[in-house]
């Protein structure tokens, strides 16, 4: 008889859980959240847009999408948005393999390929930093 | 007189603790262990198992991160035992567990097998049409120096699953292959002697394969030998989309030096001294089962 | 090879989105840009502003593409971290089959209200 295992999977803590990870790490469980938020945004955004066909405007006149609470709950959709692209593009940059470096031989101190995109990944979050900055500016003047 | 023994400190090691045949579950055991500089976590164990507690249970074997066998969680980073300094870690505590992801069989000793068997999936050796040069070759491949570089870093991993542990698509889908075996399938396919890339595929371009990889990077992190798995998979990434866009350059597998099959060699190339020992030829049946050639001494 | 071809298409929409779902927004909340399709006021977003634009044939077609590709790469990264969670194979394929309809719903839903919008702008230009 196999004697007993004890399984050890992390689990869903392993997508989002803290520890000595490094900033890829965090990266990821973002995309991951604003992700998931510009989806459920862009669902609701779908049916409330599609009424207009029937002649409802719920985005017009006074109601709760006027309301400061919304507005910032806009914003914040658009920083998941802003974030999850800029980063969005890193990533198919780094998937196709082109910020990563050549494979190379390894000698200690190790330099891996996270080294290497790193500059991109600094860059795309000026990136998004410039936007949400923009986005800020536009909804506070509006 | 000047005393020169490291001073000595006391770390608190909290060893994850279990036993298949008496706990349900894993638990914590602290030890106080004195510790001078130069101690690696597996001296410490050592410590443990010699002056402590002599149930603990561990894997390791060359105490030299050359095995790949000590693999643990240490203070919540996958690591080797064997390489990983107690004080560089450490200050007053330290906590060792099995490396995660892997089911556990008995204190800190993971099964591996599920690695393995992922492993094998992606028929990790060199595949060629030419399949009886690889059993009783003819002469040497012809492979260039800048070639090898193609996937020499992707050969020095030690399956010590570390990367498999740190890897977030792992903690929730067992199904996953992992960083470890489709580095493995990357390393074959960059082999210009290889010809088994479409074979692969099939496996590494599945729902289990390269595309559950969101480029975390911690499984390049951990490597203990500066393998950068998450380097490997972004290629093996780039492979198949290439191929699917049927933009990949079209390439066939190396010539050989000489013999059967052979290009031409390169000017400038000495000739290969006699070979010291004779192939034996082994009979058609066991060809079969053996991949290499035995050799007899003369 | 199935996987890592609808893979490759995801991250083709995402490149897609990055751009259309800029260029969308910017239309619709900054001023600078937008006042090319709004001649009605200064908000983007009026009845009257956005009645132009459906009456816009590149508008109605560029909704429906934003829709399909937007729906196409947020609902497939759905359905991949659904299926990173070690679920039953019948558990997975009835994930799959409900975003898909799910999508092609919401698709089916968007399409009618672009095309029905285009429709009552057009009859209001003529009326």
């Amino acid at each position: 008889m196999a004697a007993a295992r004890h399984e050890n999977r992390i689990g869903l803590w392993g997508w989002i859980g803290g520890g000595r990870w490094g900033i890829e790490r965090y990266a990821y469980s973002l995309h991951r959240l604003t992700g998931l938020a510009v989806l459920l945004y862009f669902l609701l955004h779908i049916v409330v847009t599609s009424l207009r066909a029937k002649g409802i405007y719920l985005w017009t006149g006074s109601g709760f999408f006027h309301k400061p609470i919304f507005r910032f709950g806009e914003y914040l959709v658009f920083a998941a948005f802003a974030y999850h692209a800029c980063n969005g593009i890193r990533l198919v940059l780094v998937e196709l393999g082109v910020a990563i470096g050549k494979p190379i031989e390894p000698v200690f101190p190790y330099k891996t390929s996270l080294r290497v995109q790193r500059p991109l990944l600094i860059a795309v979050m000026i990136v998004a930093l410039l936007l949400l900055a923009a986005g800020g500016y536009s909804g506070l003047t509006q | 007189m000047q005393n020169t023994r490291p001073e000595q400190r006391t770390i608190r090691f909290h060893v994850s603790r279990f036993h298949p045949e008496n706990e349900r579950g894993p638990y914590v055991q602290s030890y106080e262990v004195p510790v001078h500089e130069g101690m690696t976590v597996l001296d410490g164990l050592h410590s443990i198992k010699d002056n402590l507690d002599s149930t603990l249970v561990w894997r390791s074997s060359c105490r030299m991160g050359v095995c790949g066998s000590c693999g643990m969680l240490l203070n919540g980073r996958p690591g080797l035992a064997c390489t990983t300094q107690i004080l560089k870690i450490a200050k007053t505590d330290l906590s060792v567990g099995p490396l995660p992801n892997f089911a556990i069989i008995r204190d800190l000793v993971p099964d591996l097998s599920s690695m393995f068997d992922k492993h094998r999936l992606v028929h990790p050796y060199v595949i060629r049409a030419d399949e009886a040069e690889i059993h009783d070759p003819s002469g040497e491949f012809y492979q260039s120096a800048e070639e090898l570089e193609h996937y020499l870093q992707f050969t020095y991993c030690i399956k010590c699953g570390c990367c498999m542990a740190a890897c977030p698509t792992l903690a929730t889908d067992a199904r996953y292959l992992g960083p470890m075996p489709l580095t493995a399938a990357e390393r074959y396919n960059a082999d210009t002697r290889d010809g088994g890339q479409r074979e692969r595929a099939q496996v590494t371009g599945s729902s289990r394969g390269a595309i559950r990889c969101h480029y975390a990077g911690e499984c390049s992190r951990v490597c203990p030998k500066g393998v950068d798995p998450a380097k490997a998979v972004q290629l093996l990434k780039r492979r198949l989309v290439l191929d699917y866009l049927h933009l990949a350059r079209k390439s066939e597998p190396c010539k050989k030096l000489k013999g059967e099959g052979s290009g031409s060699v390169m000017p400038k190339i000495a000739t290969a001294p006699a070979h010291t020992v004779e192939a034996r030829k082994e009979p058609e049946n066991l060809l079969q089962h053996s991949s290499s050639a035995t050799i007899h001494r003369p | 090879m199935k996987a890592a071809r609808l893979w490759t298409w995801h991250m083709a929409a995402g490149v897609v989105l990055f751009f259309v779902l800029g260029l969308h927004m910017g239309i619709m909340h900054l001023g600078e840009i937008g006042h090319w399709f709004a001649p009605y006021g200064n908000l983007a977003v009026s009845i009257a502003n956005s009645r132009f634009r459906d009456g816009m044939l590149t508008f109605t077609v560029g909704y429906i593409a934003l829709l399909a590709i937007g729906l196409f790469h947020g609902l497939y990264g759905l359905r991949t971290m659904l299926l990173e969670l070690t679920l039953r194979p019948a558990m997975e394929k009835a994930i799959t089959v409900f975003l898909l309809i799910l999508g092609i719903g919401l698709v089916g839903l968007g399409t009618w209200a672009a095309v029905a919008a285009h429709g009552v702008a057009l009859a209001g230009v003529k009326g």
